[in-house]
């Protein structure tokens, strides 16, 4: 809402500089996003006389004139304009001005004539024939405006006004208004605030001669009010009104245009006029559209109706869309000789639905859904009327139609001082608090605070409160400690996840946030067959690209997304990691139940879908420096121990049916991690394939790891266990044994054999090559033995490395001669 | 044989004197004093001396042994000390080269100041409540009292979930997480809730479909507005220092009555007037507010026994804010040149 300062002067007068102004308004509670003060682009222009014009010795089409602007002597200019005359008005812009769009005017010589000036156009002073409609476009403009010679430009055409721009917030309509912000500004500087009664003289006539108006739904039409303005002259507003509107943003038109956005702007209803020629039978219906009735609306689009739709109707067709905006006929035209007017009450939600449903906004639709006054649609019609009259626009008969089923019962809250002081935490007395309540309109009786009829916001004790608070001043309340007892703690999910995110960043992890949505193409990017769950994804219906459309069912792919925009920034390495959420339909259907009413209206509802999974997970991935599978599975072996996860087992992800990230990583590279058969996290190298689709032209490793999996897995004690008091024995062992055995099976063979001695095995050397038969492979071991009852004696030690021996045979793996 | 002897220990300092090496200094004492030694050879001698000579000359026999001994070690400690200060001398390094750096990660600018607010909040006895991103339009919209055809809807580009009829929806605020909240626990509450949000805002520099909030919740016997205040005062001056100064707005949320927004003093003019905060000395901050009695209804809390207050902080904001980033995009492209700054 753009607040014109002249314009507020009329109803108060509120005598402080612009910024101190908005400032105030904005700690009352009407935003001031910014001013704007008209002309301010103008420096040094001033009005002049013309004295005499005379033909330019050195060209045919430029004259020289002599120029009265206030100073002791006239000033000469030349110009090429040929409309100017000895005794005209002109605006002159002097040595040394400035004009719209940074224009600088300085003294020079045209064709050798001194000219100390500029006379100027409408156009160089920002302005268009709808702002002076007598000037002329192409030429100088001839100031008609009452003005004296050497004034500043700007107070002589009135191109002075300051206007202010509010943010207003949906529950304050009334404040979309010229007198709403005036009721604000009055209540914000305790100032009087005066807003006339309008009214009008009228012709006599009989409006029911003229006009029948009917509303047949009275539920969405609460109040219908209408006039008859007789022989109209259809022609500009004057300037007074053409300033104001255009200081509030709006375009003038039309004498009869003006008018129905200046009480628009002023009280904050919108208004209609109708040419009565277009409205067949003189009949005005307030009804439902009939289905599939139809209507070119005012922007010229033909619109199709529902039958929940309101229309203004005429004996035949609508003619408007009742609060949205009307149809091709209903507008004023040149000829118009009979206008009707219009001022009605809609109903908000009604307005709105239909608004949304065909998608067409208007200035009336939006003040209209949030709420007008329900008792003011008669005094802008009175408004209105007095406004015609008082522009000569035509002759309005005295009579009008009023169909009222408003119905109003204005709105009550009990007043309670105290309870106001105990909620805001402050002292403030109950005179204070009833003084500011007057100051915006409220009345209190026998104990009750009652609201404004324009005051559809209010409804409890805490409206109230508000009210008393931001003319208090919200700074003005203290600021008390916090009190009662500060209790309060992580869950265990929190904690777990605070450590694995400590765990991850001192394994040198980056930790990086992406989105939750992602394209469905992502799918096919890491190679998911067609039947692959995690292609079911939950799906937005209105996303804003398809690249942001469905929401993840896999980690994996944001993060290849983010390796492969690092790897193309040249970035060498990266070792990334993100700790978020998948998101997976739910599989059943939850019930649908209705339960109690709400408060604040409406059904307590619970829905017949239910809400998605939201699993969390741990993603990781690498590239670059010494990344590779070993590096990656070393850094999640480091996170597992961290959390107290041991035993765990490495198998094939080739083979696994749980994760469908498998077809991202490259089959012989990628393993399952496994704890007693639950699933914590799929790891690899990333298919080649994958890293080709990426461009990511390196070797690059990912792991997606189970939060929840991983919680349960979790050992959360830790116990000590004793130093030991002996000394270990430790043999190393080289062996030869076919390529295709994991080593794993090594191991649990080595300590299977080794028994209760077994401290440690540590694999130092796997060598394939020279000196070694093909097909098969060097492993080295060192084992470490000790007994907490003594010194392990040699028959120990070499018993049980003949033991492993024998066990190792059994798999094919040889001591290496 | 005095004569000799004083000319042995005479000839022993002055051999030591010019000494310089400590392999030197062995060869010397078994030049004087070993077994095949000057000295022994002396003292083989005195089987010679008269009774009266022997014990005179003994005597001083085994002086200048002892002398010859206490130069020797003197000696040694010398050029040993020598040579530990040469090696020193030798060892010394350009300390100016870079130190070797153990892997160590960062954590995403967007965690480390959630970590930092939820520490304050815990310090303050907030625990910490998660909720669904993807929630029903009761919990986001109509449990807050937005019921259908609010016009504050129009606010928040809501995206919706398909095969839902609009009643499935990505959350739009936090502020969904206090009906959770209450729906499940009885007063006293104390909650703060980080997580993620959605609309459907395209990405610039200051805009993004997906953002964080921190949202706050308080709900007790006897709170009011003034505690509020007091509590976004405590954070922010824990967050940005004493010097900070909040200023509390009128605003409307339709969850909160009153409501407020809060600015804060800029943090480049402090409060001055500046470009950063255009003029205005203040840079909003947050929303807040009183939590409507008919929201604590419909959560089954009597708004007559219980009052309280809610607040939701924008994280990317706050983030921005502390490390003078400018855009927004650079905290969901996780460059690592951008992430190891922080």
């Amino acid at each position: 809402m753009n607040l014109s300062m002249k314009w507020l002067s009329d109803y108060v007068n509120v005598d402080v500089p612009i910024k101190e102004y908005c400032h105030a308004l904005t700690m009352s509670g009407s935003k001031v996003e910014g001013y704007e003060t008209e002309g301010k682009e103008i420096s040094n222009v001033v009005v002049g006389k013309i004295l005499s014009v005379v033909p330019h010795e050195n060209s045919d089409h430029l004259v020289v004139c002599q120029v009265e602007v206030g100073k002791e002597s006239p000033i000469q200019i030349v110009t090429g304009a040929s409309n100017v005359n000895t005794g005209d008005i002109v605006p002159v812009a002097l040595d040394g001005s400035t004009l719209p769009g940074g224009i600088k005017i300085k003294r020079g010589k045209l064709r050798g004539v001194e000219s100390n000036g500029m006379l100027c156009s409408l156009g160089e002073l920002g302005l268009d024939k709808k702002d002076f409609p007598y000037a002329i476009e192409d030429g100088i403009f001839i100031i008609q405006e009452p003005c004296r010679i050497g004034q500043d430009i700007q107070s002589a055409i009135g191109l002075d006004d300051t206007s202010v721009e509010f943010e207003i917030t949906s529950n304050r309509p009334d404040c979309l208004s010229v007198t709403g912000l005036a009721r604000e500004t009055a209540a914000t500087f305790d100032l009087p605030l005066h807003i006339p009664v309008p009214s009008f003289k009228g012709v006599d006539g009989d409006i029911d001669q003229y006009l029948k108006v009917d509303i047949h739904n009275t539920e969405k039409c609460r109040r219908y009010c209408a006039g008859i303005v007789k022989n109209v002259k259809i022609c500009p507003s004057p300037r007074w009104m053409r300033e104001r509107l255009r200081a509030s943003g709006v375009r003038p038109i039309n004498n009869f245009v003006d008018i129905t956005n200046y009480v628009m702007l002023e009280y904050g209803q919108p208004m209609h006029a109708f040419d009565l020629r277009y409205v067949d039978g003189a009949h005005i219906n307030v009804r439902n559209a009939a289905k599939g009735e139809k209507i070119m609306t005012l922007d010229g689009i033909e619109r199709e109706l529902s039958e929940d739709m309101l229309v203004i109707a005429d004996a035949n067709k609508p003619v408007a869309v009742a609060g949205v905006m009307g149809g091709e006929y209903s507008g004023i035209m040149d000829d118009t000789t009979t206008v009707v007017f219009e001022s009605a009450y809609f109903e908000p939600t009604q307005v709105r639905r239909t608004s949304k449903a065909l998608k067409l906004k208007s200035d009336a639709s939006s003040r209209y859904e949030k709420g007008v006054d329900p008792l003011i649609s008669m005094v802008c019609l009175k408004r209105a009327f007095q406004l015609v009259e008082e522009l000569g626009a035509g002759e309005v008969i005295r009579t009008v139609i009023d169909c009222d089923h408003t119905d109003y019962i204005p709105s009550e809250v009990e007043f309670n001082p105290a309870w106001i002081n105990s909620f805001l935490g402050t002292n403030i007395s109950s005179a204070t608090m009833t003084e500011y309540l007057k100051r915006l309109d409220f009345s209190i009786e026998n104990g009750k605070v009652i609201a404004p009829s324009f005051r559809i916001d209010i409804g409890c004790k805490a409206d109230i409160a508000e009210e008393i608070a931001r003319i208090y001043g919200y700074n003005n309340i203290p600021s008390s400690d916090f009190r009662g007892v500060a209790k309060a703690e992580f869950t265990a999910e929190q904690k777990f996840i605070r450590t694995l995110r400590n765990t991850v960043v001192s394994l040198g992890g980056y930790e990086i946030a992406t989105y939750s949505f992602v394209s469905p193409k992502y799918f096919d990017r890491i190679r998911l067959p067609e039947n692959s769950k995690l292609r079911n994804a939950v799906k937005i219906v209105n996303p804003l690209g398809e690249d942001t459309s469905v929401m993840r069912t896999t980690t994996i792919p944001s993060m290849l997304d983010v390796l492969s925009f690092n790897y193309n920034n040249r970035n060498e390495k990266a070792c990334l990691f993100e700790i978020s959420k998948e998101y997976i339909p739910a599989e059943k259907e939850k019930a649908y139940i209705n339960g109690d009413t709400l408060a604040s209206g409406g059904t307590k509802h619970r829905y017949a879908y239910s809400l998605p999974d939201e699993p969390q997970k741990l993603t990781l991935g690498m590239y670059g420096g010494d990344a590779d599978f070993y590096t990656m599975k070393g850094m999640i072996e480091q996170i597992l121990e961290e959390l107290g996860i041991n035993d765990v087992e490495y198998v094939r992800a080739a083979d696994c049916e749980v994760f469908d990230e498998k077809y991202a990583l490259h089959p012989g590279r990628s393993a399952v991690i496994l704890k007693d058969g639950v699933h914590l996290g799929i790891m690899g190298e990333v298919h080649p394939e994958v890293q080709n689709t990426y461009k990511l032209g390196i070797k690059t490793y990912a792991a997606k790891l189970n939060i929840n999996e991983l919680m349960s897995a979790a050992s959360g004690r830790i116990t000590y266990k004793p130093l030991p008091k002996f000394p270990a024995t430790t043999r190393d062992l080289s062996l030869i044994c076919n390529d295709n055995l994991p080593v794993a099976e090594l191991e649990k063979a080595i300590k299977g054999a080794v028994g209760k001695i077994l401290e440690k095995v540590t694999l130092f050397d796997v060598y394939k090559g020279k000196q070694i038969e093909d097909g098969k492979k060097s492993v080295s071991y060192s084992i470490s033995m000790r007994s907490h009852e003594g010194t392990l004696t040699d028959e120990q030690a070499d018993g049980a490395m003949k033991r492993v021996l024998k066990a190792l045979s059994a798999l094919g793996a040889e001591l290496r001669g | 044989m005095k004569e000799q002897l004083e000319k042995i220990e005479a000839q022993a300092k002055q051999e030591l004197e010019s000494c310089t090496e400590i392999k030197a200094l062995d060869d010397l004492r078994i030049r004087f004093l070993g077994k095949k030694g000057e000295l022994t050879a002396i003292l083989k001698q005195m089987g010679k001396l008269s009774a009266e000579e022997r014990p005179v000359i003994g005597q001083l026999a085994n002086q200048v042994r002892a002398d010859i001994e206490e130069a020797l070690r003197n000696k040694l400690e010398a050029l040993k000390a020598e040579e530990q200060e040469a090696k020193i001398r030798e060892e010394s390094i350009d300390i100016t080269l870079p130190g070797k750096h153990a892997p160590f990660g960062k954590l995403h600018p967007l965690t480390k100041v959630e970590n930092e607010i939820r520490e304050i909040f815990m310090g303050m006895g907030f625990d910490i409540a998660d909720g669904p991103e993807i929630d029903d339009d009761y919990h986001v919209f109509e449990a807050l009292n937005l019921p259908p055809d609010h016009p504050a809807r129009d606010t928040q580009d809501t995206f919706y979930i398909e095969g839902t009829d609009e009643t499935i929806l990505l959350r739009t605020q936090t502020s969904s997480v206090q009906v959770h909240v209450m729906e499940n626990q009885t007063p006293p509450i104390r909650i703060i809730s980080p997580g993620r949000v959605f609309r459907s805002d395209a990405v610039d520099a200051t805009h993004s479909p997906l953002f964080h909030q921190i949202e706050g919740l308080v709900i007790d016997k006897g709170i009011t507005m003034s505690d509020l205040k007091g509590t976004l005062d405590m954070l922010m001056k824990k967050l940005y220092g004493n010097d900070c100064k909040l200023r509390f707005r009128p605003h409307h949320f339709p969850f909160t009555e009153p409501s407020c927004e809060v600015d804060i003093s800029c943090f480049n003019c402090g409060g001055k007037g500046c470009s950063m905060c255009k003029d205005e000395g203040y840079i909003e901050l947050l929303g807040a507010g009183m939590v409507h009695p008919k929201v604590l209804e419909n959560c089954g809390i009597d708004s007559n026994v219980y009052s309280g207050f809610a607040f939701g902080l924008g994280l990317e904001r706050m983030v921005m804010g502390r490390y003078d980033i400018n855009d927004l995009r650079l905290l969901y492209e996780n460059d690592v040149r951008f992430l190891e700054q922080f």
